[in-house]
């Protein structure tokens, strides 16, 4: 390992002063960083362990949860409330990384994993996320697990937690301490574009932390559930992943999310879908009408078409099981 | 833990025993305990998290040791494939994996019998599919993988 420096922050005021020390970043579970660090994409001078200074509690909050920023992939995902309010969120968990990884990793560090991109992990190719400036190397290359939605010639990284993805669907809000203050961002609005500066993947600030992720109330009167599509059973990021979050009223649906993974450079709300889906019965004929329009706006590149009708095939399963799970598909 | 610049002072209780030691701030639990603790039994395979073979139970919980910062596991509990059973005595899982053959090359034993306790301990055992599941963190290159499934399956048996 290459050598840094180790320091514990004694609480949210210390850790927000030692962020402004010249290449510190805030280290929680470890999963993603040190492995940065091991393949020399990340290059810290100092970690600043913050798991110490975070909630771990995952409480009630009117109906909805709130959720320590330093709960474990595990501990969220075993969570009774969790589990029978927000079931996508608690099946996104227990479809990512493996178990030993799921009892070190935290909810905030996951919602800021860096990208499974080829190059990005890569130090003797370009890439603009990791120098930027430097070029895509995956625009041209081999860019079979990269986006078909929110991409350009600079960068085509997806954005690989399903985690993120459920959250959206469930319309979670990320709770920051920033230095001057806390605020809440949308989940869905936490993750930025690759358009300007791939690098920059959040709307986080210098020496904001994440404290904790909060899902509302008014998101567990719909059910939700979450497929993931992967390489091989276990142990594997999403090629393509599907969480949906829909509410039924006589038979009929009077309000879905229904967001992708695997395919966007951050969790992809597919409205066209959604659009689709409103006001209709999940009949077979409505279900594989609106599955098709997750295929709008979709830029594949080369190697990566294969994701287009994979996605369709995946979001019309996961309309299809909801159907029959809530009664209303034979 | 005292801070003073790069070396820190870290206290673990390792398979029941305290263990001080003045460490890196960079250097990770795996390292430490195979190199300065010279419990070799831990073993380094991908050292990226992806593998399994060096996985230890923290405060009884499985992790990868090598994407464990030591100090981030200073006061704790860790527990390595030496301290599973007394000395000149077998564990009832290492007893299963001798018994049903469950290995080739033997590099990935360790890791794989860690992950196994705890999967047995977290009540896990309920079925071959979901052995495989909850033992997709520890891969086998050897291909021993029907062996090791029938291994947990007895061993389960034999500890409920």
């Amino acid at each position: 390992m290459a050598l840094f420096r180790y320091v514990r922050a004694g609480d949210i005021h210390e850790a927000h002063a030692r962020a402004a020390t010249p290449g510190a970043l805030y280290i929680a579970g470890g999963t993603d960083l040190l492995q940065l660090v091991q393949e020399r994409v990340a290059k810290p001078a100092e970690v600043i362990d913050v798991t110490r200074i975070l909630s771990s509690d995952i409480e009630d909050l009117g109906g909805g949860l709130r959720i320590g920023a330093a709960a474990r992939l595990r501990e969220m995902a075993e969570h009774p409330l969790l589990r029978q309010r927000f079931p996508a969120v608690a099946e996104a968990l227990l479809g990512s990384a493996s178990p030993q990884v799921r009892n070190m990793a935290t909810a905030g560090g996951n919602l800021l994993q860096r990208t499974r991109c080829l190059y990005f992990r890569d130090v003797a190719t370009p890439c603009n996320k990791r120098e930027p400036g430097s070029g895509c190397s995956a625009w041209d290359g081999q860019n079979r697990q990269n986006a078909i939605f929110g991409g350009g010639p600079a960068c085509i990284a997806v954005q690989p937690s399903d985690f993120a993805v459920a959250l959206v669907a469930c319309d979670a809000q990320v709770v920051l301490a920033s230095p001057g203050g806390e605020r809440r961002v949308g989940l869905a609005d936490f993750h930025r574009l690759p358009i300007e500066a791939p690098e920059i993947e959040t709307v986080m600030e210098p020496g904001d932390l994440i404290t904790a992720i909060e899902i509302p109330a008014e998101a567990a009167q719909r059910r939700s559930r979450y497929l993931k599509v992967r390489d091989r059973a276990s142990f594997e990021w999403a090629v393509v992943s599907c969480a949906l979050s829909v509410r039924l009223e006589a038979g009929r649906v009077a309000e879905a999310r229904i967001v992708a993974g695997g395919v966007g450079t951050r969790p992809w709300r597919l409205q066209g879908v959604e659009a689709a889906l409103a006001d209709q019965p999940l009949s077979e004929a409505i279900i594989t009408d609106a599955a098709q329009r997750a295929a709008d706006g979709a830029e594949p590149r080369r190697h990566n078409a294969f994701k287009v009708p994979l996605l369709v095939g995946a979001v019309r399963k996961a309309l299809r099981e909801f159907a029959r799970a809530e009664g209303v598909q034979p | 833990m005292s801070q003073d610049g790069r070396a820190l002072d870290v206290e673990l209780r390792v398979n029941g025993q305290s263990r001080r030691l003045s460490i890196e701030g960079s250097t990770t639990l795996l390292d430490a305990l195979r190199d300065r603790l010279h419990l070799t039994g831990t073993k380094k395979g991908c050292d990226l998290g992806q593998c399994g073979a060096c996985t230890v139970l923290l405060d009884g919980r499985r992790v990868v040791s090598c994407l464990t910062l030591v100090a981030q596991a200073d006061g704790r509990d860790v527990t390595t494939i030496e301290g599973l059973a007394p000395e000149g005595e077998l564990h009832p899982v290492q007893a299963a994996f001798v018994e049903h053959d469950a290995f080739q090359c033997g590099y990935c034993t360790p890791g794989q019998i860690m992950s196994a306790v705890a999967l047995i301990a977290e009540g896990h055992a309920g079925s071959d599919a979901e052995i495989r599941e909850y033992m997709s963190g520890n891969l086998c290159r050897c291909g021993a993988y029907t062996n090791i499934v029938a291994a947990v399956r007895d061993a389960a048996a034999k500890m409920a």
